[in-house]
């Protein structure tokens, strides 16, 4: 082989890189329209952009952009972030099972959320609840990074995490346990499935700069997660200041998934599955799966939320409860896949 | 003392344990040195203290710059570092692992090397010979493949100083030989390669400067012949070695335990 093909093989794998983006584009765009055409009033895609952009009847008008495109602005963004977070911690600990629901972000965040929703302070105008969500995802994550150490097998990082999750939940258990109002309880138990239904403005505005600083925070790193590939130390002696590098992953992932659990509740496993669908198409560089990655995650979530309103039922399913029966059979898959790896000591 | 690379009254303490004690030493552009030592003597920690991936105390100056004054893409731009193992933990093309060698002069993304960078990359390739499976994967390549490949990172970095940790080891006698030739003439452009290795018999024949690390000290150093000699091998290595010349190189090959 000689030079002139490894460069043609490098063209044909960027050109490939450009479509599927592409297609993935198109596919969150048509999915963002189907999901403002379903509901009480369906609406088929070209009377939803007529109704965005000022055209149409005023009801028509009224629901899809008062009423849908919160919703959809929500599912995109989290979707996104949770996909974007998955492959982010995939990159920094160099390992294919890592996810924020897997480490107990989003149960730590959800626990942060509950606290502020029990103590009263929860207002759909106030920080309180995003900040108490990132707050404690931040914590979690933190807390999982230091006891896993610089070099940790799987093994610890996912005991470390089921133990993060448990402990996460049951200080939520004992929120609601405590709670000495049976509705705030009922309210909490049903919030922590994880919706996108009866979003506003307000919601999107509360979650949205959060989301988007974290989002902006690990793009920025993505070059050191290819540099990381090559293990810690050489990456330190690449100029990468791994240090740094940690700390701005767990910020960044807690920022996004903090906005999100705050106006969504738990929503998991979209960032487990969503680099896993990229790598056969992207291929296996961590920097260059962040994007994709989100895009997936953004269309997963979409589609959910589209399928928990056409699946036919007496009452409502809720998509983070939706998400996590996908993710999670998808999650032993990985297991069975990865079986032999793992049964031959990579702790 | 003067050197390229200098060191004065180096400690090194890891989780609370000296590793290294008071190393001093100064070495010159262009030589070969080969760092060899029993297990356990502080050989990787001393290249990693060079490097400054581990942190220590006394005086590290490179090129009449102290290491600590400098930022770590500069320190990353001077030191190219190849670690034991060669660890690639995803499945990349072999091209992009060679372009990480770039990383410290700001080509962060393989796919966007500017001409200066390519063409850094093409020589350290062509010096390793890779370019014929540069577009495959890392995980599919032999052992010697992906030492080269590892090798060819490093090179492409154009350091001042190589610091490479056993290179050869796990590779076959004719691998062994290429990659300490790729590094001898690495050596000969000017670069300062420090090259850590048990194989005595390498460390004679193709390196300038043989430094023996013992117990964290520096016990002794010099030119093959002097620094591993009779007194050394036993009280260093407790072995005693066959000693011979072979066009005009030294031949040590340790023989029994002593």
């Amino acid at each position: 082989m000689s030079l002139q093909d490894v460069m043609a093989t490098a063209d044909i794998a960027a050109r490939r890189r450009a479509g599927v983006m592409a297609g993935l584009v198109a596919l969150v765009v048509l999915l963002m329209l189907l999901s403002l055409g379903i509901g009480a009033v369906r609406l088929s895609p070209l009377a939803v952009i007529d109704a965005l952009f000022g055209g149409g009847s005023d009801v028509a008008q009224v629901i899809v952009r008062e009423i849908r495109l919160p919703r959809v602005i929500l599912g995109f963004a989290i979707g996104a972030v949770l996909g974007l977070s998955g492959a982010a911690l995939q990159g920094l600990l160099r390992n294919p099972l890592a996810s924020p629901s897997l480490f107990g972000a989003p149960q730590a965040a959800a626990f942060g959320a509950v606290l502020v929703i029990s103590l009263g302070l929860a207002d759909v105008r106030s920080w309180a609840l995003p900040t108490a969500a990132i707050v404690a995802a931040f914590a979690s994550v933190f807390v999982l990074l230091a006891i896993a150490g610089r070099n940790a097998g799987l093994l610890i990082l996912i005991l470390a995490g089921l133990a993060i999750s448990s402990l996460a939940g049951a200080a939520t258990a004992l929120v609601m346990n405590l709670s000495s109002n049976p509705y705030v309880a009922l309210e909490i138990a049903f919030w922590l499935l994880g919706s996108l239904e009866d979003r506003s403005f307000r919601h999107v505005l509360l979650a949205l700069p959060f989301i988007v600083a974290g989002a902006i925070i690990l793009l920025s790193q993505r070059n050191a997660f290819r540099a990381l590939s090559l293990g810690e130390e050489t990456a330190q002696s690449l100029g990468v200041d791994v240090g740094l590098l940690r700390l701005l992953v767990i910020t960044g992932v807690a920022l996004g998934v903090g906005g999100a659990v705050a106006v969504s509740g738990t929503i998991g496993f979209v960032g487990l599955v969503a680099p896993h669908l990229m790598r056969p198409l992207i291929g296996h560089d961590p920097a260059r799966l962040l994007v994709p990655s989100a895009l997936t995650g953004a269309a997963l979530l979409l589609a959910a939320d589209i399928a928990v309103r056409i699946i036919p039922s007496t009452s409502d399913i809720k998509v983070g409860v939706l998400t996590s029966i996908i993710g999670v059979p998808f999650f032993l898959y990985l297991i069975m896949r990865e079986r032999r790896a793992l049964g031959g000591g990579v702790a | 003392m003067t050197g390229f690379l200098t060191a004065q009254g180096v400690n090194v303490r890891l989780s609370g344990r000296v590793v290294l004690r008071d190393i001093s030493l100064a070495l010159p552009a262009g030589h070969l040195v080969a760092l060899v030592g029993p297990n356990g003597a502080g050989k990787t920690t001393l290249l990693r203290a060079l490097a400054g991936l581990v942190p220590s105390d006394g005086a590290i100056m490179v090129d009449g710059d102290a290491l600590s004054s400098l930022g770590l893409r500069e320190r990353a731009r001077r030191f190219a570092y190849l670690p034991q193992g060669h660890i690639v933990h995803w499945p990349l093309p072999a091209c992009d692992i060679v372009a990480l060698g770039r990383y410290p002069h700001g080509a962060t993304d393989p796919a966007r090397l500017t001409p200066k960078d390519a063409d850094a990359v093409l020589r350290a390739m062509q010096a390793t010979d890779v370019v014929d499976f540069a577009a495959r994967r890392v995980t599919e390549l032999s052992g010697g493949e992906r030492s080269r490949v590892a090798l060819a990172r490093v090179l492409a970095v154009e350091a001042q100083v190589v610091l490479a940790d056993e290179p050869t080891s796990s590779l076959d006698p004719r691998h062994q030989i290429d990659v300490m030739k790729t590094l001898r003439s690495a050596a000969d452009r000017g670069t300062l390669v420090m090259v850590v290795t048990h194989d005595l018999g390498l460390a004679a024949r193709f390196a300038d400067t043989v430094m023996v690390l013992s117990e964290g000290r520096l016990v002794s150093q010099g030119a093959p012949r002097e620094a591993l000699s009779e007194q050394v091998m036993a009280d260093v290595f407790r072995v005693s070695a066959f000693r011979a010349d072979y066009q005009r190189e030294a031949v040590i090959v340790p023989w029994a335990e002593i």
